[in-house]
């Protein structure tokens, strides 16, 4: 654990200067000659197919090298999420999609595909592909297309791609023992990630005759296999190279366009193809949050006993199954890891429909579980009329809770500290007090607080597995080379400070790279599930407690001092006992290097596997103030308190905090992609579909109530993703405070608060 | 259709042969080789694309290249001083950890260039209205304002 106070203070993110010069390059930032140009041919209908394609017009346009139809190229089928392989072909993902399709299933599939000598002259020809569909009914919503006279969108597969029941005791028993039950449905927006640079890769055949991709992905290694899988090449054909990418929060933990792009390149020769997708396609035909819908039911005792918790979950799937049933399915255990009640059922299905693909995103479900448990743990403590705060405290988990749904012993569990130091930091009851005063008028105010649970890896579920591999060079400073990708998150900052720390030297002794590449860095599935800094932190202290051994070593024998008489404090070898100077460290490399009798380069590597998990927690409080008379809410304050272990950079961290916070505001206050009746996206820009903007979210306020995991390597557990769990469920309480209307349907944009209002007679 | 042009580019007289329905981003990307400005959207709705013309910010993927004919351009790779050492703005926002990803940020600091040199001294409100063009998905943007801040502070005390 922590050692050398590197780790838990703040450093510079090593790339910072880089980026804020321009330098910084990312995929679409590198030279390449004679490099051509794809695009992808949408489909103009939801749910059919196409029975005829013209491209004979296409074929005359100029610039074009190829028009590419399904039959064109390798007809494999592949799934897309990025999970790690499984050996046992039960437990894989879905295989249901090909490179180009005749069967539509989403508006914008993608049918067909030109590469010509520039991006203009490929939309051009596009342009003048014609085509003749069939059309089939479209669903929309998992309940439409679970009706008995639904047909399957994938003919080998039931439109329920999975239906699973958790829980335990007897809900019915539990309900009727309590004084009341409240029952309520919710629903939830499909959020899209909106990564500032969109998806773009580029793929040709190199100088050894295999297949190199340069991608914005997340998640190099997995990228590697799906290729290969999609193509049917073998993996070690491909290699993926990522450099610096403008955002991922999921939607690049998502192999979406790079198999087609090396499907191109072969197409021609394996010249260099470039693809990229424009921000209307990719905020319309790649991932989104999955938009789940819940009928719940809880009962509760009058003095604030939980006596049942029942949830029906309708995980909205879209058309192709993704990440699937991980995401609906995973709340279960999120609730029982919060809260203790005596009697639980947890039934979800996944269903396909045909709108837009979901998957991962930046709190895989659990924001959509959060904003329905947390508003029906709102709505139920209104019945008894109990204070918030106190209802959620003393119903919390204790720490060392075992986690009977995950298999994961809650050890360090701090949501009654969030809750009750949250309190005062955020002034609640001097802003519940402000807020009473506003209950009348134009202008009314309500405070609201959401607490949420979090894992850390995705152990016992799947593999958790990494890699890390330390050089020591003639100046005593490390290349430190691992397969977990930075994405902007930090970490790769993170890593270099747990590097320094265990090996005894300072932060700037850590030499980064901003690519990742599958040739050459070490195994690691990538950035997903707050994982890394968990999981890919066990390896980097291995390979540098290894590393440091092996300095030690030598330095014992170069200066004849017993070995345990030495450690390595700020560059040097010392005496442990008195930390007096033995030698520098720099002179200990040098001799590595060149010295005739000790000369051997210092190398250490690690590989880990992982079969523990962390859990963290947190919340967030709101006052909002409501204009009644137009239905904007305006966020007059807003605070997340979070229990994440040990906080390795505090700048850093909190940086995830302010940026999780407002990705959470916007998913509670207006964003979700839109559909028409006919399954068309209504608002695949940026000015329809709205983020937040510097003017629409106040300055953000935060705490730590920081500890140490016993598990986590560095006494770290998840942060991440852990931001914008309960933003949205707090802001929906904090507006039933103030106007006592319960908005169950995300978002609270202003139409959709103001046609409440309405309905409730407050207008 | 293709057009000569002359501009100052990052402090130097350039000229250019461009089509006429190139915009200043693709120009200054291919053409120029400066990729430090990005593209988000493509057409004026994200600011990632920000650069400085005559002392105005302007999204360069919907302006035309030939526009900027007889004008001063700055981009994110003029803003560092010559010697190569940040700017007072850059060095603000990376000890304010206001940088992420890093995808915005060339925008980002070419707006907060140009905003601070037409309000010296900002509020947070001010600073948050006049960088609302240029969008983030990373930062919330609260360390974005605080080294827009932090700039302004150092710029009062020298
Ligand atoms: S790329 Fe120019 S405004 Fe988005
Ligand atoms: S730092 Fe990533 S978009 Fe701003």
């Amino acid at each position: 654990m922590e050692k050398k106070g590197i780790v838990g203070k703040t450093e510079q993110r090593w790339d910072a200067v880089a980026k804020v010069t321009g330098q910084a390059k990312f995929t679409e930032d590198f030279p390449i000659a004679n490099q051509l140009h794809g695009k992808i041919m949408h489909a103009t209908i939801t749910h059919g197919r196409v029975v005829k394609y013209d491209i004979s017009e296409a074929e005359k346009m100029p610039g074009v090298v190829k028009v590419l139809l399904p039959e064109d190229l390798p007809q494999n089928k592949f799934g897309t999420a990025g999970h790690p392989y499984g050996l046992d072909p039960a437990k894989r993902d879905i295989e249901d999609r090909q490179l180009l399709t005749r069967e539509i299933r989403v508006y914008g599939d993608e049918i067909a595909a030109v590469v010509a000598k520039t991006e203009l002259q490929a939309v051009k020809a596009i342009e003048k592909i014609k085509v003749e569909y069939e059309e089939y009914p479209v669903y929309l919503t998992p309940k439409e297309a679970i009706a008995d006279d639904a047909m399957r969108i994938h003919e080998e597969r039931d439109n329920t791609i999975a239906h699973t029941t958790a829980g335990y005791g007897d809900v019915k028993k539990g309900m009727a023992e309590a004084d009341y039950v409240v029952k309520e449905s919710f629903s939830t927006s499909p959020q899209q990630h909106i990564h500032m640079e969109s998806q773009v890769a580029v793929a040709f055949r190199s100088d050894d005759q295999r297949w190199t991709c340069i991608s914005s992905t997340q998640i190099p290694y997995i990228c590697r296999r799906i290729i290969a899988q999609a193509i049917g090449i073998s993996w070690a054909q491909v290699r993926v190279k990522k450099p610096f990418i403008g955002g991922g929060f999921g939607n690049k933990q998502e192999i979406t366009i790079e198999p087609l792009t090396v499907a191109m390149s072969m197409a021609c020769g394996g010249k260099p193809v470039q693809l990229r997708l424009t921000r209307e396609e990719s905020i319309a035909f790649t991932r989104t949050r999955h938009a789940i819908d819940y009928d719940v039911e809880m009962g509760v005792k009058k003095d604030g006993t939980i006596t049942a918790v029942d949830f029906n979950v309708y995980s909205n799937q879209g058309g192709y199954a993704s990440h699937g049933h991980a995401i609906g399915s995973k709340g279960g255990s999120f609730i029982n890891a919060l809260y203790k009640m005596e009697n639980f059922r947890y039934d979800a299905r996944t269903v396909y429909t045909n709108i837009a693909t979901a998957g991962a995103m930046r709190g895989y479900g659990i924001p959509q579980v959060t904003f329905a448990l947390e508003s029906l743990v709102e709505d139920a403590c209104d019945k008894i009329g109990m204070d918030p705060i106190k209802f959620r405290t003393m119903n919390c988990r204790p720490e060392g809770f075992f986690n009977e749904l995950s298999k994961v012993q809650q050890f360090d569990f701090k949501p009654v500290e969030c809750l009750e130091k949250g309190r005062e930091a955020f002034h609640w009851d001097e802003k519940l007090a402000d807020s009473l005063k506003h209950k009348t008028g134009d202008k009314r105010r309500g405070v609201g607080v959401a607490a949420f649970s979090y894992g850390t890896a995705v152990y016992p579920f799947g593999l958790e597995v990494s890699s890390a591999r330390l050089i020591l060079m003639p100046d005593a400073s490390f290349k430190l080379m691992l397969g977990a990708t930075e994405i902007g998150q930090g970490a790769d900052t993170a890593f270099s400070q747990m590097a320094a720390d265990t090996l005894g030297v300072s932060y700037d002794k850590i030499i980064r790279d901003s690519m990742t590449d599958t040739d050459i860095d070490p195994f690691d599935p990538g950035a997903y599930a707050s994982r890394q800094t968990y999981i890919s932190g066990y390896a980097v202290r291995e390979a540098a407690e290894k590393m440091r051994n092996k300095l030690i070593d030598l330095s014992s024998r170069m200066y004849d001092v017993r070995p345990e008489f030495i450690d390595i404090v700020d560059g040097n070898v010392v005496y442990v006992h008195n930390n007096q100077k033995i030698a520098s460290l720099e002179d200990v490399a040098m001799a590595s290097y060149y010295d005739m009798h000790y000369g051997k380069a210092l190398e250490a590597s690690a590989s880990v596997n992982i079969h523990n998990n962390s859990y963290a927690s947190g919340c967030t409080f709101a006052q909002v103030e409501v204009d009644v008379e137009t239905g904007r809410t305006e966020i007059l304050s807003i605070m997340n308190v979070h229990d994440s272990g040990k906080i390795i950079n505090p700048l850093l961290a909190s940086g995830q905090v302010d940026g999780g916070m407002v990705m959470g505001i916007g998913y509670g206050m207006g964003e979700g992609v839109r559909y028409n009746a006919k399954g068309k996206p209504l608002n695949n820009n940026l000015l329809d579909y709205k983020i937040p903007t510097f003017m629409d979210v106040p300055d953000l306020d935060q705490m730590f109530v920081e500890s140490e995991d016993p598990l986590g390597p560095y006494g770290n557990k998840s942060l991440g993703e852990n931001p914008l769990c309960s933003p949205a469920a707090a802001l929906r309480n904090a507006v039933k405070d103030a106007t006592t209307v319960g908005i169950n349907n995300m978002p609270l944009s202003t139409q959709n608060v103001f046609e409440h209002l309405k309905k409730a007679d407050i207008i | 259709m293709e057009k000569v042009i002359h501009f100052t580019l990052n402090d130097e007289p350039v000229s250019c042969r461009v089509d006429v329905r190139k915009s200043l981003l693709e120009m200054l990307r291919t053409d120029f080789g400066l990729t430090g400005t990005k593209e988000g959207c493509g057409v004026g709705e994200c600011g990632a694309c920000t650069v400085g013309v005559d002392k105005e910010t302007v999204d360069s993927c919907i302006y035309l290249a030939v526009w900027v004919d007889g004008k001063v351009v700055t981009t994110i790779e003029g803003v560092t001083n010559p010697d190569g050492t940040l700017s007072d703005v850059q060095d603000a926002f990376v000890k304010a950890g206001a940088v992420q990803c890093g995808f915005c940020i060339p925008g980002m600091v070419v707006s907060s260039e140009q905003f601070l040199e037409d309000n010296p001294d900002p509020s947070r409100e001010e600073i948050r209205r006049a960088l609302s063009g240029n969008m983030c998905r990373c930062t919330g943007y609260q360390k974005i304002v605080d080294a827009v801040e932090i700039a302004a502070e150092g710029r009062k005390v020298k």
